[in-house]
């Protein structure tokens, strides 16, 4: 089972790459926020997928409850500051 | 006991692949949104629940509790993904961001 | 379902209302915050336990009227229907990811979708009813609400014209009567 766990791990971390092609050359702000939102709700199995792997699931999952709310703070604050940037995105909406 | 907790990692796997392909593949921005919060959402859900499954093959009160602890990440996004999506609309439409649509390519 | 509200809140508005409706916010308020420090500690030391309580009583003290606002009698009968409410959202979110998946896989998918944003009105009047049904059409995939007022106007985006279609009926409908209201 912890084969199968560890494979489940190297899987979540093949699509994280997917994200991160989003979130390093998004056309705009905004997607590159979408591709950081994507990664950090894979991270939060990663971080219990990790917990199962050294049997210490007990810790990992606080750690991976203060990352979900780490997230949605995260995302919820850019996205606010990202408001007054009237007219940025303009010229970036080509196709 | 462990083909059902196989067979839910599995279909949250392919419920995570999908949120990436989409994300990778949408035309705009806005409908990136679509498989980015949601399929996002279930796919947690969906393995969360194996891995609760799993942890339950010892019972005692704390695997219990440990169980109940993990479907509290499930609640927490369940309440907070819609929140963050709209935020994040709110965000674009405010910056006067259009949106993708067929007739304008066709035109 | 609105005149018996009104009744149970007269028949309470005899005896010092506010007193009431503040102390039944507290005590749930309390009750949830001594749950989840329970299920957040896991461990049944006495110490723990009266800290927990003392602890949750302050927050519950302070903070009564932030979680539960506006509380009425008629509180754990919409709380049981929302319960019941939950199932079907759920096995929607499951029915509508599939539509969405099929769309992300599919190798025409620029001609299958056809993005556009709809604007309907609704006659919801409490805040929570409207922002539970703006989080049940955001969490329903192939819609996201844009904006939603006090007035109960909506604007949504679309991904696909069937999934726009679907859209202020039968959701509406329930939303509406677990929360009592008219559509």
């Amino acid at each position: 089972m912890s084969t199968f766990f560890l494979s489940m791990a190297l899987g979540l971390l093949f699509l994280m790459l997917f994200s991160m092609y989003r979130a390093l050359f998004g056309p705009t702000v905004l997607d590159r926020l979408i591709g950081v939102n994507a990664i950090g709700s894979k991270t939060v199995i990663l971080l219990l997928l990790i917990g199962f792997l050294y049997e210490r699931v007990d810790m990992f999952v606080d750690i991976a409850l203060a990352y979900a709310f780490l997230n949605f703070i995260t995302v919820l604050v850019a996205s606010r500051y990202f408001h007054k940037r009237k007219g940025l995105y303009e010229e970036s909406f080509m196709d | 006991m462990d083909i059902l907790v196989v067979l839910f990692l599995i279909t949250g796997l392919f419920f995570f692949l999908g949120g990436a392909v989409g994300i990778i593949r949408m035309p705009d921005f806005y409908s990136r949104l679509h498989p980015a919060g949601k399929l996002d959402t279930l796919g947690i859900f969906a393995m969360v629940t194996g891995l609760a499954i799993y942890n339950l093959h010892h019972f005692s009160l704390e695997a219990l509790l440990l169980s109940i602890k993990m479907f509290l990440i499930v609640f927490f996004v369940f309440l907070s993904s819609p929140t963050a999506t709209h935020s994040i609309v709110d965000a674009g439409m405010r910056a006067g961001l259009r949106h993708w649509t067929k007739k304008k390519r066709k035109g | 379902m609105i005149v018996s509200n009104n009744g149970v809140a007269k028949k309470a508005g005899n005896t010092r209302p506010t007193f009431y409706k503040s102390f039944f916010s507290f005590l749930i308020t309390f009750v949830l915050m001594f749950l989840s420090w329970i299920v957040l500690s896991g461990k049944f030391d006495s110490l723990l336990l009266w800290l927990g309580g003392i602890s949750s009583f302050f927050v519950a003290y302070y903070f009564y009227d932030l979680l539960f606002p506006a509380m009425e009698s008629g509180y754990v009968k919409v709380f049981f229907r929302f319960i019941a409410y939950t199932p079907w959202l759920i096995w929607e979110i499951i029915k509508a990811n599939f539509h969405l998946l099929y769309l992300a896989f599919h190798p025409r998918m620029k001609e299958l979708i056809d993005p556009h944003i709809i604007t309907f009105k609704t006659h919801l009047k409490s805040d929570i009813a409207i922002a539970t049904l703006a989080n049940s059409i955001t969490l329903t995939p192939g819609t996201i609400t844009v904006t939603a007022d006090s007035d109960g106007v909506f604007r949504v985006h679309a991904i696909d014209s069937e999934s726009a279609e679907a859209l202020p009926g039968i959701m509406l409908k329930k939303v509406a009567k677990v929360f009592g209201e008219e559509i």
